[in-house]
């Protein structure tokens, strides 16, 4: 089925020879083999290029934000550039980062590796992604280049349909665009999952890892097509007055809303869910133990999934909707509120009696379950009505989602790749600098955001570029803590290009961990299994001797 | 207000006490379950360290009672609170029957706010501590949000429809008002201020202002000068009437030509004006022609005032020329037409 690149020697080398031997990153060399390739673990390290710009030109933005809510008159910037770069951090961060992030970078390299499959069942479609994940991308710059857009990455109509003069065209065509990408991420994972596992992998054997992805590419497929249905419908009534959103046209600017909701809010769980699968496999990894309640927390994935496409309404309760129909939203998004819970206990009850280890991934999980409790709680407080139209629009919100989407998407997605890097590049990066910027990370994103809750209570609303000045010190404290943040962010990004260089190697297997990414080199072959696995039991099943047989060098992270 | 650093915001309105209530239990329980997740990973973290490099976790040991049990436990907490919750949402969307009726219409960039006495005020709001209100919002524009933090209330005001909240202010003191949905350029200076007044200060204050005619009083000319009354002609029947009469209409059912059945509110009257043909009552022509961009928001509730104000056939209009809604003159000045509503 698969048609990727196969190796041309089929002879397993001696372990001696483990950095001669060929393996994805020195098969072949150039700058063609690289933007032509068909490897799903190169398209990984494509996206992770790509996502990685994205990070970087998203987090420029929040920076400008911070700087600019320093003082509660607005003195950095005019209003309209402020309200430009709000959006664009918006833009940015959700749709070519924190979206694509952990499925298209950490996902791709290793769903195959985890179901012991060659590569992704549909390799050319999976290149295609990232090329189509680059033309959305190069709409959104162009946007940016000349100017931006000021709508808010809602695009709430009719601001965005018949008010708005920046680029709201081009940039809803990147999003248009770069959600084809996410399409073809999520058939390609729906296909493999079902069609290549390796002999004798069975659902229930499957890391919940996996697990995850699956649930988050069905949303996926689902969802995507309404947001670029809803986007285009923008586009055209900016274009042709068409009147579907434009009351004085006999139209209706809260069905965009809800068009708009049906696939933002479950883009919620495209980015956590991904996040929760990585969590699994770390918490599993560094306590040295089974999941607990493996198949609770794998139902909890596809019902989340499912549950998540029933609360778009949670977004609108003092829209002017029916009364009625908000106090629906409300009792289903508590009901989705069950699976994140039982998630979080489980991971609790996993570390008991394990045998738990502080290395750098397992600072970032731990900081996850924390930071996505705090997030979830405070999510099924706005879905209680009462709550909500005092909060809503407010800081709180803000403070809220950044709780899941940083501390839970953006923790999980840092510490997966602490866990998967000597996987991936077959190199260590240094210890004491890593677990300092974890530590950096969970101490600034906390400073940085919880001061938004009594913010938000306070009343302050969201996407103001002056604020009255009783505000002023808690934005104060919110700042810095995004300057720590912004230290906590770029250590890794010189460690991991030093240590490609000069990190010393991390042999197979650094942290005798099981499942079959680990049952081939790091990093693994171009076709990733010399011979096809043959799975006879469940994931996670640790014991001494499987431990002592698999670490190839001492887990010497620090 | 007063305090350069608050960390709980002024809480002056009948409702904010039950928000406040509701919030602080919320935030013990979530604090409750963050430190019980916290203390255990700590726990764990320190009690079950990795002390050789090839030591390995307990198997596990399934429960079931454990996964059950922490399932239904939130669930039960989250239902509680969702009921707890419902009944505060309802509470601030269902105004009493004695609510005066005010109207705060946005545009990019102010809040343009009315009176039953029909003074007009930009971006302030002078309301009479005790007395409950009702706010109607409408855009101009684009979406807005009312919001005011210290009352806990907000709603969305969006163009095309007629939206509305209510409040009873307890406390006098100066308030912000806020916009909440993000609006374009000036979004950040949509902000105002309601100042809670004692209801004496409050009739001085509506004494003093220059005023202009009552919101009824105004409706009934426009009533007049965009011809309503020619078709709409109060106690008219048979061939002279062209409309139905609006008397004793404001919140009756109406039959409609196509059989259904709906309720003459705000946003009936509303759709009937600019779109007339959208709901045909039963046994009338489709010959009202649209007033779509003949009236402004502000004249469409004015209108809708005056409308509300008609009582049944037979008893007299009470908008005329200012009647019982002159400013100042009375404490509540719009209840004279509510109590017209309420005879049989």
């Amino acid at each position: 089925m698969s048609t990727s690149a196969v190796a041309e020697s089929p002879v397993v080398p001696g372990p001696e020879t483990a950095y001669e031997r060929p393996n994805y990153l020195n098969a072949v060399y150039g700058v063609r083999s690289w933007l032509l390739t068909r490897d799903h673990k190169r398209i990984a390290i494509l996206y992770l290029i790509s996502v990685t710009i994205f990070f970087a030109l998203g987090s420029l933005f929040a920076a400008l934000v911070r700087l600019e809510l320093l003082t509660p008159e607005g003195d950095l910037m005019g209003p309209d550039t402020y309200n430009r770069v709000f959006t664009m951090h918006g833009v940015v961060m959700v749709f070519f980062f924190l979206i694509p992030a952990i499925p298209a970078v950490l996902g791709n390299f290793l769903v195959p590796l985890m179901i012991g499959a060659k590569d992704l069942a549909m390799p050319k479609l999976n290149l295609a992604s990232w090329y189509v994940y680059n033309i959305g991308a190069a709409f959104t710059l162009w946007a940016i280049a000349n100017g931006g857009v000021d709508t808010g990455w809602t695009f709430y109509t009719p601001f965005s349909t018949n008010y708005s003069n920046t680029y709201v065209i081009s940039t809803a065509l990147g999003v248009f665009v770069a959600g084809f990408s996410s399409i073809f991420t999520g058939l390609n994972f729906i296909v493999t999952i079902h069609r290549m596992r390796a002999p004798g992998l069975t659902w229930f054997r499957l890391p919940l890892f996996i697990w995850s992805h699956y649930a988050t590419s069905l949303i996926i497929v689902l969802g995507t097509p309404v947001i670029a249905i809803t986007i285009l419908l923008v586009a055209a009534e900016r274009l042709l007055h068409l009147g579907v959103f434009d009351p004085r046209l006999g139209g209706d600017p809260i069905l965009f809303q809800h068009l708009f909701w049906f696939y933002s809010h479950p883009a919620v769980y495209i980015m956590i869910l991904p996040a929760m699968g990585v969590i699994s496999e770390l918490v599993a990894a560094f306590a040295r133990k089974r999941v607990f309640g493996y198949r609770f927390v794998a139902f909890a994935s596809v019902g989340i999934a499912v549950l998540g496409f029933l609360v778009w309404g949670h977004h609108m309760f003092v829209s002017g909707q029916s009364i009625y129909a908000a106090t629906i939203f409300s009792v289903l998004s508590m009901l989705v509120a069950v699976p994140s819970a039982i998630k979080v206990f489980n991971w609790t009850a996993t570390l008991y009696e394990g045998s738990i280890s502080y290395q750098t991934p397992m600072l970032y999980a731990l900081g996850f379950i924390g930071l996505f409790t705090i997030g979830g709680l405070t999510g099924v407080m706005i879905a209680t009505l009462g709550i909500d139209v005092h909060v809503h629009d407010t800081y709180f919100i803000v403070a809220h989602f950044h709780y899941i989407m940083v501390g839970g998407t953006i923790m999980a997605y840092m510490g997966g790749l602490h866990y998967w890097w000597p996987k991936i590049s077959g190199k260590l990066y240094p210890g004491f600098l890593s677990r300092l910027s974890a530590l950096l990370v969970f101490v600034g994103f906390n400073l940085t955001f919880a001061p938004q809750f009594i913010l938000g209570y306070l009343g302050m609303p969201r996407r103001y570029w002056s604020y009255p000045p009783e505000f002023q010190v808690l934005n104060v404290l919110s700042t810095a803590g995004a300057s720590i943040l912004g230290v906590g962010y770029v250590l890794p990004l010189f460690y991991f290009i030093w240590s490609m260089r000069y990190g010393k190697r991390s042999g197979d297997n650094p942290w005798g961990a099981v499942g079959l990414e680990w049952d081939t080199p790091s990093p693994p072959p171009t076709e990733n299994f010399y011979t096809t696995p043959v799975v006879t039991h469940g994931p996670y099943e640790y014991n001494r001797e499987e431990v002592h047989n698999r670490m190839t060098t001492e887990a010497t992270l620090g | 207000m007063e305090s350069q650093f608050p960390l709980f915001p002024d809480s002056a309105s009948a409702l904010s006490g039950d928000v406040d209530l509701l919030f602080i239990a919320w935030s013990a329980v979530s604090v409750f379950f963050t430190l019980l997740i916290a203390g255990l990973i700590l726990y764990f973290m320190v009690r079950y360290r990795r002390r050789h490099p090839e030591e390995v976790g307990a198997s596990e040991r399934a429960a079931m009672w454990l996964e059950i049990g922490w399932s239904v436990v939130p669930l039960a907490i989250m239902l509680a609170m969702f009921a707890w919750g419902t009944r505060v949402f309802f509470q601030l969307y269902r105004p009493p029957k004695d609510a005066v009726e005010f109207t705060a219409i946005g545009r990019q960039w102010m809040w343009k706010v009315q009176h039953p006495g029909g003074q007009r005020e930009i971006n302030t709001m002078h309301v009479p501590v005790g007395q409950p209100i009702r706010v109607t919002l409408a855009s101009e524009d684009v979406i807005h949000s009312f919001y005011i933090p210290a009352f806990r209330i907000k709603q969305d005001a969006v163009p095309g429809r007629f939206t509305s909240v209510w409040f009873q202010a307890t406390k006098p003191g100066t308030y912000h008002l806020f916009c909440a949905e993000y609006c374009g350029t000036e979004h950040s200076r949509m902000i105002g201020s309601v100042v809670v007044m004692e209801p004496q200060d409050y009739e001085t204050w509506l004494a003093g202002g220059a005023t202009g005619k009552s919101m009824v009083a105004s409706g009934a000319e426009l009533f007049q000068s965009l011809a309503c009354v020619t078709c709409h002609r109060a106690g008219a029947t048979g061939r002279i009437a062209r409309g139905p009469a609006l008397e004793g209409l404001y919140e009756r059912q109406v039959k409609l030509a196509d059989g259904r059945t709906v309720i003459a509110d705000d946003t009936y009257i509303r759709e009937s004006i600019l779109t007339p043909t959208a709901k045909i009552v039963a046994g009338w022509e489709p010959v009202m022609p649209t007033f779509q961009g003949q009236v402004s928001e502000e004249q469409l509730t004015e209108l809708i005032a005056y409308i509300r104000s008609l009582g049944p056939v037979g008893s007299a209009p009470a908008g005329g020329t200012g009647g019982p809604a002159e400013p100042g003159a009375a404490p509540a000045p719009e209840t004279a037409p509510q109590q017209n509503r309420e005879q049989p």
